[in-house]
């Protein structure tokens, strides 16, 4: 790698189109060209820049475009083995889908043998089994059918820590849920309505949102505008949040965390919040560096307060 | 076989969009060059050789970055290049702290020795400091306040793994379990504990007051070399002397079934914790001999006095 470090590699790009003779070329074709002649860095691993410690450059930014004479020289910046969006979302979803139904089903070496596939005596855990699952099987159908991602990859190695974090939790959730020494809520059948109703509501609200976000962008574009309420109710929150998404995704775990009384559920609630206010407090002021008519009454995740 | 592998590569991070031209030509380095593009063109291309006359080609030079700016160097005592540094007000005071700190586990070494001298063994020498060492210790939680403030050029994460490692064992192992409180590896690391701190805390007063003798400065990065491994094999021997009586008497511990549905073992969490530093102490041992390196590296050059 220090040989290649040193490595200059002079290209001679001259794209015609065939058609008008026009001359543009995109920089997905100088990461393609890169490409052949380094084969072990693909484009999706390439950050060029015009300056060592700059922004990196899009694939939709024209050579012609950029700020270069008639020589253009570009940094070449290694980023790692990278994975694709879509195979991270699925990995990570489909883990607490199914470490969940293990613990559910008590699979054997879970608890003491007398216990292996029981089931437990209490309402709320066939409800909370289904609610979790519902969750997880409708994030994964939105990976696939919903959300259109800006970015085509990310790095390696954000999916064992993903994975960690998502596989490690639910295994700790379900643990206890369905534990053949669980207690069910104090309040009994009006805490888990009143949860399930909670749940229910912020699953619609943060599917809404959802779509919603979706329909902002044409297929296959990376255009970005500022959310709008649509006709849809569960958008409405759209004139006090950035990112109702988290919002709703935290009411639902506070909706599941009722209906379990579950202390680690309340903990795997507590740190995805953070976690998502930090993603908010980001995307909020990139909505606020890109768009000088945004809304000012928006909050990142709660209204008014955060 | 390379457009094949173009194609599967590209694939992450072409965007879905159809392009509008048709054909692309390419002259690179007076080579012709194949190129499929597979998402941005909906057929695959045709290939025509086009020589440009009258027209300066575009010259692209794409060059690796020059340096990895972002380097993993995360905990370092050699001040970063864009922080300003403390203002006055700030460094009087951390000069004080660091006057107080130097002072007090002075005084702990001092007790220790009047302790031994007066009793004439080793044994129980613990409860002679074991004020001024809880106290002592305990402040240097203020450590991490001074890097999420900003002060010191810390990285908060790492500080305060550092320091509530430490807090953690003066007050949830040695203090809680009495039992271990005579044993002989509590004076293992206490010892450690005190010649570190004693150097460390005097490197910094005197890094603040920008008159650091070379003696202070070696010491610091040399006496670890014994000092970890002890510290580190007392620490380990007093948590292992502790097991017995935290599984006999259920310390810190949480069973079901109860509201919360949670549960504590605090014996197991003891030893994962002893597990925790097999991977844990190789690291920071070789980060401090990195250290080392760069801040000693050329001690041949310097004389003794700076």
């Amino acid at each position: 790698l220090s040989r290649a470090k040193k490595a200059v590699v002079f290209f001679e790009v001259e794209i015609l189109d065939a058609k008008t003779k026009d001359k543009l070329c995109f920089l997905d074709k100088v990461r393609t060209y890169f490409f052949s002649s380094y084969p072990q860095w693909y484009p999706a691993r390439q950050s060029i820049r015009l300056d060592p410690k700059g922004k990196s450059l899009k694939d939709e930014d024209v050579l012609q475009h950029l700020p270069v004479g008639t020589t253009a020289t570009f940094y070449f910046r290694d980023l790692g083995a990278q994975i694709s969006w879509v195979t991270v979302f699925l990995t990570e979803y489909t883990g607490p889908l199914v470490i969940y139904l293990m613990f559910y089903f008590r699979v054997p070496f879970i608890y003491a043998p007398k216990y292996d596939f029981t089931t437990s005596k209490h309402w709320v855990v066939h409800l909370a089994c289904m609610c979790h699952s519902f969750h997880y099987v409708k994030r994964l159908l939105e990976t696939l059918f919903v959300h259109r991602f800006s970015h085509g990859t990310m790095p390696l190695r954000n999916i064992f820590k993903n994975c960690t974090y998502y596989w490690g939790f639910a295994a700790w959730m379900a643990y206890y849920i369905n534990h053949p020494l669980y207690t069910p809520p104090i309040y009994g059948e009006q805490q888990i309505r009143l949860a399930l109703i909670v749940f229910l509501f912020c699953q619609i609200g943060n599917f809404s949102i959802h779509v919603a976000l979706r329909n902002l962008r044409p297929p296959g574009s990376k255009t970005r505008k500022i959310p709008y309420p649509t006709k849809n109710p569960f958008t409405w929150i759209f004139l006090l949040v950035s990112c109702p998404n988290y919002t709703y995704e935290l009411g639902s775990w506070l909706g599941f965390t009722l209906m379990t009384q579950c202390l680690p559920v309340a903990f795997f609630t507590l740190v995805g919040f953070i976690q998502m206010t930090v993603w908010a407090k980001g995307k909020h002021r990139s909505y606020l560096k890109e768009f000088r008519d945004y809304p000012p009454l928006r909050s990142p995740i709660l209204p008014f307060v955060l | 076989m390379l457009h094949r592998f173009l194609r599967g590569c590209l694939s992450y991070s072409v965007s879905k969009r159809r392009r509008k031209y048709g054909g692309v030509t390419a002259l690179v380095s007076g080579r012709h060059f194949r190129v499929w593009s597979p998402c941005s063109f909906p057929d695959s291309v045709n290939l025509t050789a086009t020589v440009v006359q009258d027209q300066t080609p575009l010259r692209v030079a794409v060059m690796s970055a020059a340096a990895p700016g972002t380097s993993k160097a995360a905990h370092s005592d050699v001040a970063p290049k864009r922080k300003k540094g403390p203002g006055a007000l700030a460094t009087a005071y951390l000069v004080i702290y660091n006057v107080v700190m130097t002072a007090g586990w002075l005084v702990i070494a001092v007790g220790l020795v009047r302790a031994y001298l007066a009793r004439g063994s080793y044994h129980g020498l613990y409860y002679s400091i074991e004020k001024p060492l809880k106290f002592f210790q305990t402040g240097a939680i203020l450590e991490i306040l001074h890097c999420a403030v900003g002060i010191v050029p810390s990285s908060v994460v790492l500080t305060g793994f550092q320091v509530m490692s430490r807090v953690f064992l003066t007050w949830a192992v040695t203090h809680s379990v009495r039992e271990v409180q005579s044993e002989d590896s509590v004076l293992l690391f206490v010892t450690a504990w005190t010649v570190t701190e004693i150097i460390r805390y005097s490197f910094y007063t005197f890094s603040l007051l920008n008159h650091l003798p070379f003696l202070i400065k070696w010491a610091r990065y040399t006496f670890f070399f014994v000092l970890y491994p002890m510290g580190v094999t007392g620490e380990l021997l007093t948590i292992y002397a502790a097991l017995p009586y935290v599984q006999k008497t259920g310390l810190y511990s949480v069973t079901l079934p109860n509201k919360y549905n949670f549960s504590f073992d605090y014996y197991t969490f003891l030893i994962l914790i002893m597990i925790s530093y097999i991977p844990l102490f190789p690291q920071l041992y070789f980060h401090m001999i990195r250290q080392r390196k760069k801040v000693l590296g050329h001690v041949e050059d310097y004389s003794k006095v700076e």
